[in-house]
């Protein structure tokens, strides 16, 4: 018991830490904003090229969204921040962390979105498009909104992915919390650092976890 | 010559054949791991959903405190300590450990909840039903609701066993010999990226047919419409 006491939860090293971490937590925080946002808005772009009928615009997102979905996004993000460089092209690792996260989440969003707008009847744009609007109206005014309140809890739930996800960013030494935190233990030979990050995203994570199981209790249902 | 040069970086053949060897090891090694990952991590959900379905207060709130931490934690961050904080106390794991361990349990927690909400499904009628037609709780439980319940959960538990079977590239963090191991591994040596991008095909070969069988999955049992 006093090991266990002594290695993941040892107050002196949690005190000394703790800043760092914070500061990671800050970090994990901004990835967080520029992703999720980034995500959604390339989501939706995604979900509305694959309704156009063209194939020219529907097949290439198809092929998009299938390589991204199949690509884990570790492998992605090793391939931008070790590979590119290989061809002069040098990225930040914040950027190559928000480029990387964007091809991944937006075909991960654009799928969501797609299943919303393909939950609207059809006869809902026909009826939007005979009162006079524009095709453009029709979806911004008509589909879109209902389309997304279709999919919250699918919404909601990748972006909890999304913020997990963001520890991968540590791989590229961009100082988010579990990279602090691992800076952290390598110093003091102790992982109540690590231990520290992990009930931090408990922490901040726990609510949105609540608020999910209340919507996948009811979303199984039986006919 | 961009062009040229671009080949030469991303697809040079000769660095390809080289290291292709390693990296279909990284694919055994990978399908190992998802393999096991998925075995024991459905299986481990079914049984806590179950032990849920008699619902003994403390030991559901139990469950609902481990699934949502297990929820609420990142893959990555589980994998490392059970990698780099568990030998403090004097327990090793290997790479592939750590890392089957903490993938199963992220599976669990999704499983249970999953399978718990296909249970809860089942209207409370049935069970009224079948228990006043002398059917004991455990055969309620095994003839009547839990044949619906998992029909039910197909098409939710493909798609998140494949989100976490992907996981397995976390491996690489901890020195797992799979793909993407075997492929920065190859780029560091060789000083040229082609084995990265093949450790990418190998990816794409391997989970392109998983990510359609999940979207046929979806359609074939979807009963909502």
């Amino acid at each position: 018991m006093a090991t266990i006491l002594h290695n993941f939860f040892n107050l002196e090293i949690l005190w000394a830490a703790l800043p760092y971490v914070l500061q990671g937590l800050a970090m994990t925080l901004l990835l967080c904003l520029v992703v999720v946002p980034l995500g959604v808005v390339g989501g939706l772009g995604v979900a509305l090229c694959s309704t156009v009928r063209t194939p020219l615009v529907r097949w290439p997102i198809r092929v998009y969204v299938d390589f991204f979905r199949a690509l884990p996004p570790l492998v992605l993000l090793i391939f931008l921040y070790y590979g590119m460089p290989f061809l002069g092209v040098d990225l930040p690792a914040f950027v190559a962390v928000a480029l990387g996260f964007f091809l991944n989440n937006s075909s991960y969003y654009g799928e969501i979105f797609r299943a919303g707008i393909e939950s609207i009847p059809r006869g809902q744009t026909e009826a939007a498009r005979s009162t006079g609007l524009t095709a453009v109206q029709a979806l911004t005014y008509i589909i879109v909104p209902q389309a997304t309140r279709n999919v919250v809890p699918d919404l909601i739930s990748n972006t909890l992915e999304v913020v997990k996800l963001t520890s991968i960013a540590s791989v590229v030494a961009l100082p988010e919390m579990l990279f602090a935190a691992r800076q952290a233990q390598s110093v003091t030979y102790n992982a109540t650092p690590i231990v520290m990050a992990g009930l931090l995203y408990v922490l901040c994570l726990w609510p949105l976890v609540r608020l999910l199981s209340r919507f996948e209790h009811k979303s199984i249902v039986l006919h | 010559m961009m062009w040229a040069r671009f080949l030469d970086t991303f697809f040079n053949l000769k660095v390809m054949a080289q290291y292709l060897p390693k990296i279909l090891e990284g694919m055994l090694v990978t399908v190992q791991l998802a393999v096991c990952i998925v075995a024991t991590g459905i299986l481990a959900g079914l049984v806590l959903a179950l032990v849920r379905a008699f619902r003994i207060r403390p030991v559901n709130w139990g469950i609902i405190l481990l699934v949502d931490i297990l929820r609420a934690l990142p893959p990555l961050v589980i994998i490392i300590l059970f990698y780099f904080a568990l030998p403090g106390v004097g327990i090793r794991l290997s790479g592939f450990v750590s890392t089957w361990l903490a993938l199963s349990l992220v599976l669990t927690a999704f499983a249970e909840e999953i399978f718990w909400a296909g249970i809860l499904a089942v209207p409370r009628g049935q069970w009224e039903a079948s228990r006043s037609t002398g059917l004991t709780f455990i055969q309620t439980l095994q003839c009547v609701v839990l044949p619906q319940a998992v029909r039910l959960t197909i098409p939710p538990l493909t798609n998140r066993t494949i989100a976490i079977t992907k996981g397995t590239e976390l491996g690489a963090v901890v020195a797992v010999g799979e793909i993407l191991y075997q492929a920065q591994t190859g780029l560091s040596f060789s000083y040229n990226p082609s084995p990265l991008t093949l450790g990418a095909i190998a990816y794409v070969v391997l989970f392109v047919p998983i990510v359609y069988f999940g979207r046929w999955v979806e359609s074939r049992f979807a009963w909502r419409r």
